[in-house]
């Protein structure tokens, strides 16, 4: 069987769990496999059916409201081991980063961190994901007979397939003294769109000259419903805030759609948005190797060019 | 309080990323490497600032890898570390067993934290870390920005979606450290002439069969040419993200 690990936030599934739940689905049906889902905390069963899902084992135990690497590992391995479970599909976001790593040990299975697409089962079960910051692909053969796999975001599109979902309640051993850490509070940066979750990045660089003038990206980014980011120039002399920083030592990420604004296009910083999947340039300098690996660019003066880009957004969202 | 750092070796972030027969294996020849950056600038500075201000206890640092990975163990020294272990073995091992001879490391010697960079730059996989406390059935706390210590209990600021998660963790545990948590520091002379003669033990890994292997490496998809508009084509811009890219 292949099961799903998906989260919810106030009985909302985040967007990753949607993409692991298509690709859960599309797994278990080249391997003509059955497949589940597990949530640990409570989620709302018929939109796990709407990605194919006919069974959802339910955890609703007050104790998961906060995540926990260790406590959390153990629960998910005792239900995927009570279920007959063979492949383990988590989402390679915040929490599956460290969850999937103490899985692959405490299942003693094989394990791809952030895989970019669906298996090769032709000879043996081989996964692609990027390596060297998105410098290359490696596809990797798992050779065990229980197999993790954590998808990274925006690797494939969510797509609905309705089915009724059975809600199975699921019960762990899991308690209080299996949890490892205190949870204190979250800071959270209210209002804005994740940058790891983003569909649509407007980031910018040194080009801009200074962090008063970020204003514009920010419209930008609000007209569209697009996270900001920036280069790690722009974050180490606090322009902007750290966790906005793409690249090679900051953030990786794939979203469907990337503009880089005074942002030269350094190897390092290249390594973290190269997979993206539309990337738009705007930079004076017409050399910038930014425009080598964009799709559509503008040389142009910032400045100028941003005001009347925003101009014709706000018309097109008109 | 005694601290493990593990450090890895990778390729400069400027190296071609090449590979060799038959696309099955990276071509390491002319490549210049380098500590892991978030293992480097983070993990091991931090380590080292919290030792400073307890005034007690030591930094190791802990390599698996080739058995000439001296010179990197020797920087980190020169950075400020206390000694250095390097468990010999290919310098391709996957995670789960580089995790396995470290978890058996700390253990053996009772290391009260266990740091790793949260990636490392060359197959990118975040994997080491929870590993290791999987093994050691301790707390895990991965990409962490902000690390204080109290006593033996430790308050870590967590990266989650859309901002940071505070928490806190009593020895032993393991982290994994990203920017943030401390400002590079640049080895100094006298730091590089102390490196020279401070203890670096080799120790031989154990190994096993392994789970994962790269049969193939590919190059990433090549883009077409960039579409170029001038600055009074930006309506043109906007139509082609609408109609043709479809991402607006």
């Amino acid at each position: 069987m292949v099961i799903v690990y998906i989260e919810a936030v106030n009985g909302q599934l985040k967007k990753s769990s949607f993409e692991v739940l298509t690709y859960g689905k599309k797994l278990a049906d080249k391997m003509s496999s059955s497949v589940a889902a597990i949530c640990l905390t409570p989620c709302d069963s018929n939109v796990v059916g709407e990605y194919g899902i006919n069974k959802l084992f339910q955890v609703s135990d007050a104790i998961f409201s906060h995540f926990d690497s260790k406590a959390f590992a153990k629960a998910v391995a005792e239900i995927f081991n009570a279920n007959g479970g063979q492949i383990l599909v988590l989402p390679f976001n915040q929490n599956g980063k460290a969850l999937a790593p103490r899985l692959s040990v405490r299942l003693n299975a094989g394990l791809v961190n952030g895989a970019n697409a669906l298996a090769n089962t032709s000879n043996g079960f081989v996964i692609s994901k990027n390596v060297f910051s998105g410098k290359a692909v490696a596809n990797y053969q798992i050779h065990t007979d229980v197999k993790i796999v954590s998808l990274a975001s925006n690797s494939i599109p969510a797509e609905k397939n309705p089915t009724s979902c059975e809600v199975v309640a699921a019960a762990t051993s899991v308690s209080a003294a299996d949890f490892s850490t205190k949870y204190i509070k979250s800071e959270l940066v209210s209002g804005d769109i994740p940058l790891s979750e983003a569909d649509l990045v407007v980031s910018a660089g040194r080009g801009l000259k200074g962090p008063e003038n970020w204003g514009m990206i920010e419209e930008c980014a609000k007209i569209l419903g697009a996270a900001t980011a920036c280069s790690r120039a722009v974050a180490d002399v606090h322009w902007r805030p750290h966790h906005e920083h793409v690249g090679q030592t900051g953030l990786a990420i794939s979203p469907n759609l990337y503009i880089a604004v005074g942002i030269s296009g350094a190897i390092q910083h290249l390594a973290g948005v190269s997979s993206s999947k539309t990337i738009v340039v705007i930079n004076t300098d017409p050399e910038a190797p930014f425009f080598k690996a964009a799709d559509y660019g503008i040389v142009g003066d910032a400045f100028e060019v941003m005001p009347k880009f925003n101009e014709a957004l706000r018309k097109l969202k008109a | 309080m005694n601290i493990l750092v593990c450090v890895s070796k990778v390729p400069d972030t400027t190296a071609k990323i090449a590979f060799k027969d038959n696309n099955t294996k990276f071509a390491s020849d002319g490549v210049t490497y380098i500590l892991n950056p978030t293992d480097e600038w983070y993990a091991l500075v931090r380590a080292i600032e919290l030792k400073e201000a307890a005034g007690a206890g030591k930094v190791t640092v802990i390599n698996v890898g080739a058995g000439d990975n001296d010179q990197y163990l020797r920087k980190a020294l020169a950075i400020g570390a206390d000694d250095a272990v390097l468990i010999e073995s290919a310098d391709d091992l996957e995670p789960f067993y580089v995790a396995k001879e470290i978890a058996n490391y700390a253990r053996t010697n009772n290391y009260d934290v266990v740091v790793t960079g949260k990636e490392t730059i060359d197959y990118n996989s975040f994997s080491v870390g929870g590993m290791i406390a999987e093994f050691m059935d301790c707390a895990f706390v991965s990409q962490v920005s902000k690390w204080d210590m109290n006593g033996n209990v430790a308050t870590l600021n967590r990266e989650v979606e859309g901002g940071e998660e505070v928490m806190e963790v009593s020895t032993p545990f393991v982290l994994s450290a990203q920017k943030g948590m401390a400002e590079q520091r640049l080895p100094n002379m006298k730091g590089i002439m102390m490196a020279k003669t401070k203890p670096l033990a080799k120790i031989a890994a154990v190994g096993g069969d392994p789970l994962v292997t790269i049969v193939k490496f590919d190059e990433p998809k090549s883009k077409s040419a960039v579409k170029l508009f001038s600055i009074d084509e930006v309506e043109a811009l906007v139509k082609a993200l609408n109609e043709e890219a479809k991402v607006i």
